[in-house]
C-alpha cells in the first residue's frame, strides 16, 4: 500500500489550532493540563514523602492500634482541607468548561458557508447549499472553505454512525442515521487540514479521511464557481473514447459526472475529480498510477470497499484515465 | 499444613493460641468430611464448595485475561508501523472487539466476583457462601459463555462490531451473519452469571456474618463487594435489555434500533452506557477493597477514616449511575444537558480523592513493610491518579470533542482500568496467594514482575495520550506513514511486549510456587482480618469454630469473651444466619449437599442460549431440559428433611 505524498502535508493535530473553535478548546486544554499537572505532582509528592518518612516494619511488627481508641484530629484536618481544595479545583474546571462551551456556541454565523455532509461506508459526500438552488453543487472527500468565514456543516448519515473530526479546526460530531447534527467552524489560517472518521463504522473505518482546504475567500469563490460548472467537453480523441468507456461500463451505475448521462449517487461525484488531491477518501494521491490501480483493483488498496474491480483492456483503461484527468 | 514462620510468634500470640485448643481432632475431621465435595469425576462436576468454585473461577478468568492480552499483542504488532500488514481489516476488527469484550465481560468484572466468593466468607466468619449451588451454576454459565465466544472467534465468526456494538453497525443490515449474535448472547451468559454472583455475595454479606460483626466492623473489602454487588443489580439489567432488543432486532425483525421504522440508534447508546459507565466502577470498586486490606496490613495500622471510606464507596456507587452521557458528548444531545453530566463526572472525583487521601495518611502515619503486594498497590497512586486526571479532561464537553474516540481515550481507560484494577488485583494475588494455596509466591520474581509491569505499562500507554492529541483515532487497523505516528506506536508496542514478559514471569512464579514455594503460616503477612485466623489453605468448612467478632481487626485487637460460637453441627452443612445490621444470631440453616445438577442445568441453559442464536424456537424446545434439570436440582430429599426435623431443638 502506498501512502499519501501530498505537499503541503495536511495537518491533523488537535494541539495546533488553525481556527477559532479549535483555539478555544486549545486554551481549555492548556488550563486543564496545567491544573491537573499541579495536582498530580502534589499528590504523588505526598505519597513519596509518606514512603520516605515512614519507618520500616516486618510482618511481625506489632500493629499500631492507637487510632481505634482516640481520633486522629490532625490527620482529619489535613484530609478535610485537601478534599476542600480538590473540590475547589473541580469547580474551577467546571466553570472553565462552561465558559468554553459558551464561546463555542457563540461563533458569529453571518455570511456562513453551508455544507451538507453525508457519511457513507466509507467516504464523505458533500453538498454546498445555497439560497439559489442553481448555485448548489456536490463534491466528495475534499472540502474547500474560505478563511475567516464561518462554515456550518450539516451532518447526516444513511447507513451507520460516523463522526466528523478535523482536529485543527474543531472537535468532532457524530453523524447518526435518523438524526441531523451541525458542526460550526471557522478556519483562521489558510492551509490543508486532514480529518478522519472517528466513530468505528465497519471494515474500512481506518480509510475514511477527508481533506479540508482553507483558502482566501477569492480563491474559494473561484473554486466554487468551477465546481458549479458541468464537466468540460473532452477535446482530444483519447479522452472522448475514455468518456465512452465510462458511460458504457458499470461506472455509471454508481457515479455522477454532471453534463453527461451519468447521474447515479451511490458513489462519489466525479464531475471535478481531477481537481481533488486524493482518491479513496483521502487515502491515496490522485495521480495516474493510483487511479489506474484503483479502477482495476480497488480491493487491493482498500479491502472491502464497495467499488468493484474493473477488468478493462489496457487501451480502454488508458482512455478512461485520460478522460478522468480532464475533469478539472 | 501449617508451619508458623519465625516472625509469626508475636507477643500476644497467634489467633489459634488465643482461641483456645480448637476442635478436637476427631471433630475437625468430621467437619472436613461434611464440607468436602465428593471425589471422582462426577464429584468434580458436583463441586459446590465456595473455595473450589472460586479457584476454578479465578483460573478461568485469568485464562481469558491471557487470551485478551494475546489479542492486544496482535493489535500492537499490527500498529507498530504504518501500513501494517499482519492482520487484515476484517481480522483486526474481530481482534479489537474480542479484546474489549474479553477484558470487560470475561475478565475484569468476573475476576472480582471470583476473588470475592473466596474471600468474603472467610472475612466475615462464614463457613460458606449463601446459595452454594447457584454459585456453582453461575460459574459454569460464565465459563460456557466464554467458551462459546472463543469457539466462534476461532471459527472466524467472532464479533467484529466493537465491544460496544453500536447500532446500526451491529444491526441486521450492516452485520449480517451470526457474528454479532454470538457477542450479544455472550452478554446474556455473563450478565446472568454476574447477577447471580451479586445475589450470592449480597446474601452472604448481609445474612451470614459471624455474630458480632456489625456493619461498622465489616472489613472494607467486604464493603466494596456489597456496594459492587448492589451496583450490578441495577446496572446489568440495562445491558441485558439492550442486548436482548438487539437480538430480537436481528433474529425476529423487531425495530427497536431502526430509525427507518420509528426506532432510535441512540437508544442503544443510552442503555449500553447506563450499564457501561457503572461497569467501570464494578471493576474499580473491588480493588479499592484490595487497596484498603493491603495498605492496612503493610503499614501495620488500621486504615485512616473507616467511615469516610465507606461513605465514599456508597457515594461513588450512586454517582456512577449519573455519568453515562459523557460517553456520548459527540452526539447531538442538548448542550445544557451535557453540562450536567460534566458536573457529575467531575464530582465523582471527590469520593475517590477522599479515599486516596486516607490511604496516603495511613502510609504516612504507619510503619511500612515494603513487600510485593504493597508495591503493586503503590503503583495505583501513580497510574490511577494519572488516569483519573485524564478522566477529568474527558469529563469536559469541549475537551471531549477533541479527545473522544482517539488514542487519548485508549490511554485514559487503560490507565484507569490497569492502574485502578489490574495492579491492585496483582497485589491481591501476591497477598492472598498463601491463603489460597498454603505457599508463598517468590518475592524476587514478584519484584521483577512488578517493575517490568510498571515500566512496560507506562511505555505502552503514555505515548497513546500524545498520539490521540496528534489526531490518531481509535479502532483503525492501519495508518499512512505521513501521519507521523509510527515512532510512538513502535514505542507502545515495545511497552506491550514488556508487559507480556512481566505476565509470563507471574505465571512462572505461580506455577513454581504452588509446588515449591515457601510454606505459608496461617497469617504470613500479620494481617488483622478473619481470613488470616484459619489455616492456609483453609479447611473445607473454613472455620473449625465460628468466631465471635468484637472489633474491625479481630486478629490485632485484644481477644474478648466469648471467643467463638458453640453448638453448630459438625455432621451437617450448618451455618449461622445473623441479622442484617448488627449480626445478632438469628437462626441456623442447612446448606445443600454437593450436586451435579447445577452443572447439568448450566449445560441445558447453554443449549437454550446457543440454540436461540440460530432459531427463536430454541427458546421453546430447549426450555424443557432446563426445566427438568432445575427441577431435579431443587427436588427436596426425604432423609435430609427428616434429619433436619430431628435436630430441631424443642423448647
Amino acid at each position: 500500500m502506498n501512502a499519501v505524498f501530498l505537499d503541503p502535508r495536511p495537518l491533523q493535530d488537535a494541539l495546533r489550532p488553525a481556527g477559532v473553535q479549535a483555539a478555544h478548546i486549545g486554551s481549555l486544554w492548556n488550563l486543564t493540563l496545567g491544573l491537573c499537572a499541579v495536582v498530580f505532582v502534589l499528590v504523588l509528592g505526598a505519597c513519596l514523602v509518606a514512603l520516605w518518612r515512614a519507618p520500616r516494619a516486618g510482618a511481625g511488627t506489632e500493629p499500631d492500634l492507637s487510632s481505634l481508641s482516640r481520633p486522629e484530629r490532625r490527620t482529619w484536618r489535613v484530609i478535610g482541607w485537601s478534599t476542600g481544595l480538590a473540590a475547589a479545583g473541580l469547580l474551577a474546571l467546571l466553570a472553565a468548561d462552561v465558559w468554553t462551551s459558551r464561546a463555542l456556541a457563540r461563533l458569529p454565523l453571518r455570511d456562513a458557508v453551508n455544507i451538507e455532509l453525508v457519511g457513507h461506508m466509507w467516504w464523505w459526500e458533500a453538498r454546498y447549499r445555497d439560497a439559489d438552488p442553481s448555485r448548489e453543487f456536490s463534491t466528495a472527500n475534499e472540502l474547500h472553505i474560505p478563511v475567516g468565514r464561518p462554515v456550518v456543516v450539516t451532518l447526516r448519515s444513511n447507513d451507520v454512525i460516523h463522526s466528523l473530526w478535523i482536529p485543527n479546526l474543531q472537535g468532532k460530531k457524530d453523524l447518526i442515521p435518523g438524526r441531523t447534527a451541525t458542526l460550526r467552524l471557522r478556519a483562521d489560517r489558510a492551509g490543508s487540514y486532514r480529518g478522519q472518521c472517528a466513530e468505528f463504522c465497519g471494515l474500512e473505518h481506518a480509510m475514511m479521511a477527508l481533506l479540508v482546504e482553507a483558502e482566501p475567500n477569492d480563491r474559494y469563490e473561484a473554486w466554487a464557481e468551477r465546481q458549479r460548472q458541468p464537466a468540460a467537453e473532452p477535446v482530444d480523441a483519447v479522452a472522448r473514447r475514455g468518456r465512452e468507456v465510462f458511460l458504457g461500463k458499470s461506472c455509471v451505475m454508481c457515479h455522477t459526472i454532471s453534463g453527461t448521462t451519468a447521474n447515479a449517487r451511490f458513489g462519489p461525484d466525479l464531475t471535478h475529480l481531477a481537481g481533488r488531491r486524493t482518491i479513496a477518501s483521502g487515502m491515496f494521491p490522485n495521480n495516474r498510477g493510483h487511479l489506474a490501480g484503483w479502477i482495476a483493483d480497488p480491493q487491493s488498496l482498500k479491502p472491502g470497499v464497495n467499488m468493484p474491480a474493473n477488468n478493462l483492456p489496457p487501451d480502454e483503461l488508458q482512455a478512461l484515465l485520460a478522460y478522468l484527468e480532464t475533469l478539472k | 499444613m501449617t508451619v508458623p514462620a519465625p516472625d509469626q510468634d508475636r507477643a500476644q500470640g497467634t489467633w489459634l493460641d488465643r482461641n483456645g485448643p480448637g476442635l478436637p481432632p476427631g471433630a475437625a475431621h468430621t467437619l472436613e468430611q461434611t464440607w468436602s465435595d465428593p471425589p471422582g469425576i462426577i464429584g468434580w462436576f458436583s463441586a459446590i464448595n465456595h473455595k473450589t468454585i472460586s479457584k476454578r473461577f479465578m483460573v478461568t478468568t485469568f485464562i481469558f485475561f491471557l487470551l485478551g492480552g494475546l489479542l492486544a499483542i496482535a493489535m500492537r504488532l499490527q500498529l507498530a508501523q504504518p501500513n501494517g500488514r499482519l492482520l487484515s481489516p476484517d481480522l483486526y476488527n474481530q481482534v479489537f472487539t474480542m479484546h474489549g469484550s474479553t477484558m470487560m465481560f470475561l475478565f475484569a468484572v468476573p475476576v472480582m466476583q471470583a476473588v470475592a466468593t473466596y474471600l468474603v466468607p472467610l472475612m466475615v466468619g462464614a463457613r460458606s457462601v449463601a446459595f452454594p449451588r447457584m454459585n456453582a451454576y453461575a460459574y459454569w454459565i460464565f465459563t460456557f459463555g466464554g467458551i462459546m465466544l472463543y469457539g466462534a472467534f476461532f471459527l472466524d465468526i467472532g464479533p467484529d462490531a466493537g465491544w460496544f456494538a453500536y447500532v446500526p453497525l451491529s444491526g441486521p443490515q450492516y452485520s449480517p451473519g451470526k457474528r454479532v449474535d454470538f457477542w450479544a448472547q455472550m452478554i446474556t451468559f455473563t450478565e446472568l452469571s454476574a447477577l447471580m454472583e451479586a445475589i450470592v455475595l449480597i446474601t452472604t454479606i448481609l445474612k451470614m456474618r459471624a455474630p458480632g460483626m456489625t456493619l461498622n466492623r465489616m472489613p472494607l473489602f467486604v464493603w466494596t463487594m456489597l456496594v459492587t454487588s448492589f451496583m450490578i443489580l441495577f446496572a446489568m439489567p440495562a445491558v441485558m435489555l439492550a442486548s436482548t432488543a438487539l437480538i430480537t432486532d436481528r433474529l425476529v425483525g423487531t425495530h427497536f434500533y431502526n430509525p427507518g421504522e420509528g426506532g432510535d440508534a441512540l437508544l442503544w447508546q443510552h442503555l449500553f452506557w447506563f450499564f457501561g459507565h457503572p461497569e467501570v466502577y464494578l471493576i474499580f470498586i473491588p480493588p479499592l477493597g484490595f487497596m484498603s486490606s493491603i495498605i492496612a496490613t503493610f503499614s501495620r495500622r488500621p486504615v485512616v477514616g473507616y467511615p469516610a471510606m465507606v461513605l465514599a464507596l456508597i457515594g461513588t456507587a450512586f454517582l456512577a449511575f449519573g455519568l453515562w452521557v459523557h460517553h456520548m458528548f459527540a452526539t447531538n444531545l442538548p448542550e445544557l444537558g451535557k453540562t450536567f453530566f460534566t458536573a457529575a463526572s467531575l464530582m465523582i472525583a471527590i469520593p475517590t480523592a477522599v479515599q486516596i487521601f486516607c490511604w496516603i495518611a495511613t502510609l504516612w502515619t504507619g510503619r511500612l513493610n515494603l513487600k510485593t503486594p504493597l508495591l503493586f498497590v503503590l503503583a495505583f497512586f501513580v497510574i490511577l491518579l494519572a488516569g483519573g486526571l485524564t478522566g477529568l479532561m474527558l469529563a469536559s464537553v469541549s475537551l471531549d470533542y477533541q479527545l473522544h474516540d482517539t488514542f487519548f481515550v485508549v490511554a485514559h481507560l487503560h490507565y484507569v482500568l490497569l492502574g485502578g484494577a489490574v495492579f491492585p488485583l496483582f497485589g491481591a494475588f501476591y497477598y492472598w496467594f498463601p491463603k489460597f494455596t498454603g505457599r508463598m509466591l517468590s518475592e524476587r520474581l514478584g519484584r521483577w514482575n512488578f517493575w517490568l509491569f510498571f515500566i512496560g505499562f507506562n511505555v505502552a500507554f503514555f505515548p497513546m495520550h500524545v498520539l490521540g492529541l496528534q489526531g490518531m483515532t481509535r479502532r483503525i487497523y492501519t495508518y499512512p506513514e505521513e501521519m507521523g505516528w509510527g515512532n510512538l506506536n513502535l514505542l507502545a508496542t515495545v511497552g506491550a511486549l514488556t508487559i507480556a514478559v512481566s505476565v509470563l514471569l507471574f505465571i512462572i512464579n505461580v506455577l513454581h510456587s504452588r509446588r515449591h514455594g515457601e510454606l505459608a503460616s496461617s497469617n504470613p503477612w500479620g494481617g488483622g482480618t478473619l481470613e488470616w485466623s484459619v489455616a492456609s489453605p483453609p479447611p473445607m468448612g473454613n472455620f473449625p469454630l465460628v468466631p465471635m467478632v468484637h472489633g474491625r481487626y479481630p486478629l490485632w485487637q485484644a481477644p474478648a469473651e466469648p471467643l467463638h460460637v458453640t453448638g453448630l453441627s459438625n455432621e451437617h452443612r450448618e451455618v449461622l444466619i445473623t441479622s442484617v445490621a448488627d449480626a445478632r444470631l438469628d437462626h441456623r440453616m442447612w446448606l445443600p449437599s454437593s450436586s451435579p445438577w447445577p452443572f447439568l442445568s448450566a449445560v441445558a441453559t447453554t443449549i437454550l442460549f446457543i440454540g436461540s442464536i440460530f432459531t427463536p424456537w430454541a427458546v421453546v424446545w430447549a426450555a424443557v431440559p432446563v426445566a427438568i434439570a432445575t427441577t431435579v436440582w431443587f427436588w427436596p430429599k426425604r432423609d435430609v428433611v427428616r434429619q433436619r426435623v430431628r435436630t430441631e431443638l424443642k423448647p
